[in-house]
């Protein structure tokens, strides 16, 4: 299931309900991504995130869809948020469900490097000094290339 | 007419998200509407740089692509992550 929603939402509340859901799995692991408070560019106000649907979406359904070739997962959930978040809201939340804890925790991380560097989204920072747009940190893509076949 | 698109910091600098317009005679193709466009509006360049990708009609799309008025096409930045 995958959720981008312009309104705040309850972490804790989402991995309740996923867990309702993937009833009888082994092992259940989540991820819930949090706004900083402070950005590159000092204390963080606001935070806007821009979505592009579908191909946002379709994106995070063809990670989904890689994730499931590696991992034997019987369920996942993806919540992401979009629009105008402040510091300490939940801006994405991940969880994933199989028989045993290896493959739902390593599902989550791959999940969140996928999220981290090329999800479509745009990340705005609003600070004293006035609002940023936010590329990606050269450490992201090196977490995303662990999971590369090839090594590159 | 054609509908453009644009997101991330290319939307603060084209003042706009979003604009419809008739494409000029010979602006058929991404490569011919990147150069019009950044020209048209003073970019120096910013349209041009190899990591904003044209997404037409949905599809991310190789310059040159064949447009017309029916497409609406996006202009991305590097995505940010989430």
């Amino acid at each position: 299931m995958i959720s981008l929603i312009d309104h705040p939402f309850d972490a804790a509340d989402a991995l309740r309900d996923f867990e309702t859901r993937a009833a009888g799995a082994g092992a259940i692991a989540s991820f819930t991504g949090l706004v900083r408070g402070t950005g590159k560019m000092g204390i963080v106000k606001t935070l806007h995130l821009q979505a592009f649907d579908p191909l946002t979406e379709r994106g995070i359904i063809a990670a989904i869809g890689e994730a499931k070739m590696r991992w034997p997962l019987s369920d996942q959930t993806v919540i992401h948020r979009t629009g105008d978040l402040v510091p300490g809201e939940p801006i994405v939340f991940v969880a994933t469900a199989s028989a045993h804890r290896r493959a739902a925790l390593e599902a989550v991380d791959y999940l969140m490097d996928y999220l981290k560097t090329e999800a479509v989204f745009w990340k705005k920072e609003t600070t004293a000094t006035g609002a940023h747009w936010i590329e990606p940190r050269p450490e992201d893509y090196t977490d995303r290339n662990r999971w590369s076949k090839t090594g590159e | 007419m054609a509908r453009l698109r644009y997101f991330g910091r290319l939307m603060d600098l084209l003042g706009a998200s979003s604009e419809t317009l008739a494409l000029p005679a010979g602006v058929t193709d991404t490569r011919a509407l990147r150069r019009w466009l950044d020209n048209d509006r003073h970019l120096g360049g910013a349209l041009l740089e190899k990591s904003v990708r044209m997404v037409v009609n949905d599809e991310i799309v190789n310059d040159p692509w064949a447009i017309s008025d029916a497409d609406e096409i996006a202009f991305l930045p590097p995505v940010g992550g989430g």
